[in-house]
């Protein structure tokens, strides 16, 4: 192609990038600004106006009100996120390389809990914590998610893992090594992208998770979607839009981070069937 | 070091399906090369998964050194493979590829580098031994395979088409260094491909199966001659052998077979071979006549039956000339020299020797045993030998 000055529909293109960008961005500099602004200036100032001062009491009052549930957020998503990954990839390793009868009609199954809404859950799960005595606890909360995450991320495991060559196994297997040897030694370092593909994605679901957090949890034991939402939506006192504004970017803030660090992994992961070499 | 023998081997994949692998029969003695032949599906890599152990049978037996092994899992068998896509670590280097199989067994870290380092030697890969399975050629990848395979010193080797993913001149060169390296090591190998001339050049002995079933079982020798049935003949040989379709007539005690070039030329345009002593129920029988290309020869000569016959095509293939004519509306092969070859539209006499050609049964495939033919032996010791390319 001749190397020309924007054509026609070049122009149109850049355009149409441009404007999805400003839909997404413009709402997050809204943010941004409001958290730095002080209660004066958003209520006499316009929306999009830069700060006459920044300030970040904002921030501060925020982390002071919503900083403990963070702390329930981590505590809930880490172990969860770690757990329902490991136990994603051995369901995965066992579906892809150990079929056994009737290995295919768990697969069909297990792909049927991916397509459970939230809510069908909501009664046998809290039946169940209770039985468990976990019911309010951060435990309870980690099972739930564990549980309800184990379908997708077997589902990515298994995929990753049938486009490996069985003969790998097999090759090992008479090298003398067992079922968790292999796993660990030969897959588990092949799977550098599906993993990562994996701890975004549960680390995305579980972090932003409000439904389970709102059901499952109570007082301290709260999420910060939670805490967020009760804190937005108290009818007390003026509302501190500028405290609002920064939790809301608090809660945010994880995943955003988790992506920006592991965002190259995450494409990757999901265009590469199987990593040669 | 070990003998394999397979007793009555089955194997079907589930309760629903055909078996994969029928009664097969096989032995082969300590430091014998076993070539397993045969078209693809037809159940080789399967009868490998079995002797190793990553698949189990379901009827028969598996011995090694006349001691059943069929219920051991695969890392006590002591048989190591190498696998068509060569399936190394992609993760570990080449180094570390070898001596995994070593670290699982235990074996002192000095003894693994002492025998990393022989393998590295005998197979010429000691430059590689700090590369990732990526970095190398598919040549290099399949020395690498076969690298692991000898580190481990294991009773059995076993093949499973090697050298099918490498091109045709590597291919040529890794033959003959596994040749070699046999005859060094000793070791009982079964190796599997469908490449006939792999089959005929590397092999003590050669298995021949289809759907399952060995067809023949043999040295190469008596596959070439002898093949049992007309799979086995049309199977082995390159270019194949002619088949040519006859009715068994008798005369003077005899069985004759008539062949007829259909040239314009009457007389010589028809030739009777003899077939052998009449057996019960030989007569007007329908049989395939098997005359392998360069059995067919040219020029009369006394007391051998010739026919005169019209060159249709010819094919130079640089060592020798294929040159096509047709017989009994067949089309019929035969290899010469690309002195002696003929011009197409040419017409020329063709002689034939009655006591190499091979008759099978029209309707069964089998092939026919004739009475008063040479001994199988003695017809062995007279044929040209296999030339392969
Ligand atoms: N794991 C399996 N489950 C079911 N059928 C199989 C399995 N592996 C191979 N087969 C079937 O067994 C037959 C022989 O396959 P294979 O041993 O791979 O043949 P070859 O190596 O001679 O090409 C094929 O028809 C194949 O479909
Ligand atoms: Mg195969």
């Amino acid at each position: 192609m001749p190397k020309r000055a924007l054509s026609l529909s070049r122009v149109a293109i850049y355009a149409t990038l441009l404007a999805a960008c400003a839909v997404y961005l413009i709402p997050l500099l809204i943010m941004l600004l409001t958290s730095f602004k002080t209660p004066d200036d958003i209520r006499t100032g316009n929306l999009l106006s830069w700060p006459e001062l920044f300030t970040a009491i904002g921030w501060i009052k925020a982390w002071d009100s919503v900083g403990g549930y963070f702390w329930n957020s981590v505590k809930i998503t880490i172990p969860a996120v770690l757990i329902s990954t490991l136990l994603g990839a051995l369901n995965g390793y066992v579906l892809a390389m150990w079929r056994f009868r009737g290995s295919q009609l768990f697969f069909g199954l297990l792909l049927f809990g991916c397509f459970l809404p939230f809510q069908v859950v909501l009664l046998p799960a809290s039946f169940t914590l209770g039985q468990l005595g976990l019911a309010n606890t951060t435990s309870g909360l980690v099972l739930v998610h564990v549980v309800y995450g184990l379908a997708f991320t077997t589902l990515f495991f298994r995929n990753y893992y049938v486009s490996i060559p069985e003969a790998l196994v097999s090759a090992a297997r008479l090298d003398g090594a067992g079922f968790f040897t292999i796993f660990g030694r030969i897959l588990l370092p092949m799977s550098v992208p599906i993993i990562m593909v994996c701890l975004i994605w549960q680390f995305t679901q579980i972090w932003n998770d409000f439904l389970f957090g709102v059901v499952f949890a109570s007082g301290d034991t709260q999420p910060i979607t939670v805490a967020l939402n009760n804190l937005v939506n108290t009818s007390t006192g003026a509302k501190e839009y500028n405290v609002d504004m920064a939790a809301a970017m608090i809660a945010g803030l994880p995943t955003l981070l988790v992506y920006i660090l592991a965002g190259k992994y995450f494409l990757r992961g999901l265009t590469a069937g199987a990593v040669k070499g | 070091m070990a003998t394999l023998e397979l007793r009555n081997v089955n194997k079907r994949y589930g309760s629903g399906l055909a078996d994969t692998l029928k009664d097969i029969e096989l032995s082969i003695d300590d430091g014998e090369f076993l070539i397993l032949v045969g078209p693809s599906g037809c159940g080789k890599s399967t009868l490998m998964n079995c002797i190793a152990g990553l698949e189990d049978i379901t009827g028969g037996a598996i011995l090694v050194d006349d001691a059943d092994i069929s219920g051991m899992s695969p890392k006590d068998r002591d048989i190591a493979m190498v696998f068509q896509s060569y399936a190394l670590y992609p993760t570990m280097n080449v180094r570390d590829n070898i001596a995994f199989g070593l670290k699982m067994r235990k074996m002192a870290p000095a003894a693994i580098d002492d025998e990393v380092a022989r393998v590295a030697k005998l197979l010429q890969i000691e430059h590689l031994l700090g590369r990732k399975p990526g970095q190398l050629s598919g040549g290099q990848q399949q020395r690498v395979a076969m690298g692991r395979a000898l580190a481990r010193r294991p009773k059995i080797y076993l093949f499973d088409e090697p050298l099918s993913n490498l091109d045709a001149k590597l291919r040529v060169e890794m033959r003959t260094e596994i040749k070699l390296m046999h005859q060094r090591l000793k070791t009982t190998t079964v190796y599997v491909t469908h490449d006939q001339i792999e089959a005929m050049t590397l092999g003590d002995k050669v298995a021949v199966m289809k759907d399952g079933v060995i067809q023949q079982f043999g040295t190469p020798q008596q596959i070439y001659n002898e093949p049992a049935n007309l799979f086995v003949a049309s199977f082995i040989g390159s270019p194949p052998m002619n088949f040519i379709p006859l009715r068994l007539q008798r005369r003077d005690g005899q069985v004759w077979g008539l062949l007829d070039s259909a040239v314009g030329v009457a007389g010589s345009a028809h030739c009777e071979l003899p077939l052998g002593a009449l057996e019960a129920g030989m007569e007007n029988r329908e049989v395939i006549l098997g005359v392998r290309p360069e059995q067919i020869l040219l020029g009369a000569v006394e007391g051998q039956p010739s026919i005169r016959a019209e060159v249709e095509v010819t094919e130079p293939t640089g060592p020798d000339t294929l040159v096509f004519v047709s017989l009994n509306q067949t089309k019929v092969c035969c290899r010469m020299t690309p002195d002696a070859a003929p011009q197409i539209g040419e017409s020329l006499v063709l002689r034939f020797d009655p006591d190499k050609a091979l008759l099978f049964d029209a309707q069964s495939g089998e092939r026919l045993g004739l009475l008063g033919k040479t001994s199988a032996a003695e017809r062995a010791s007279t044929v040209t030998p296999f030339r392969g390319r």
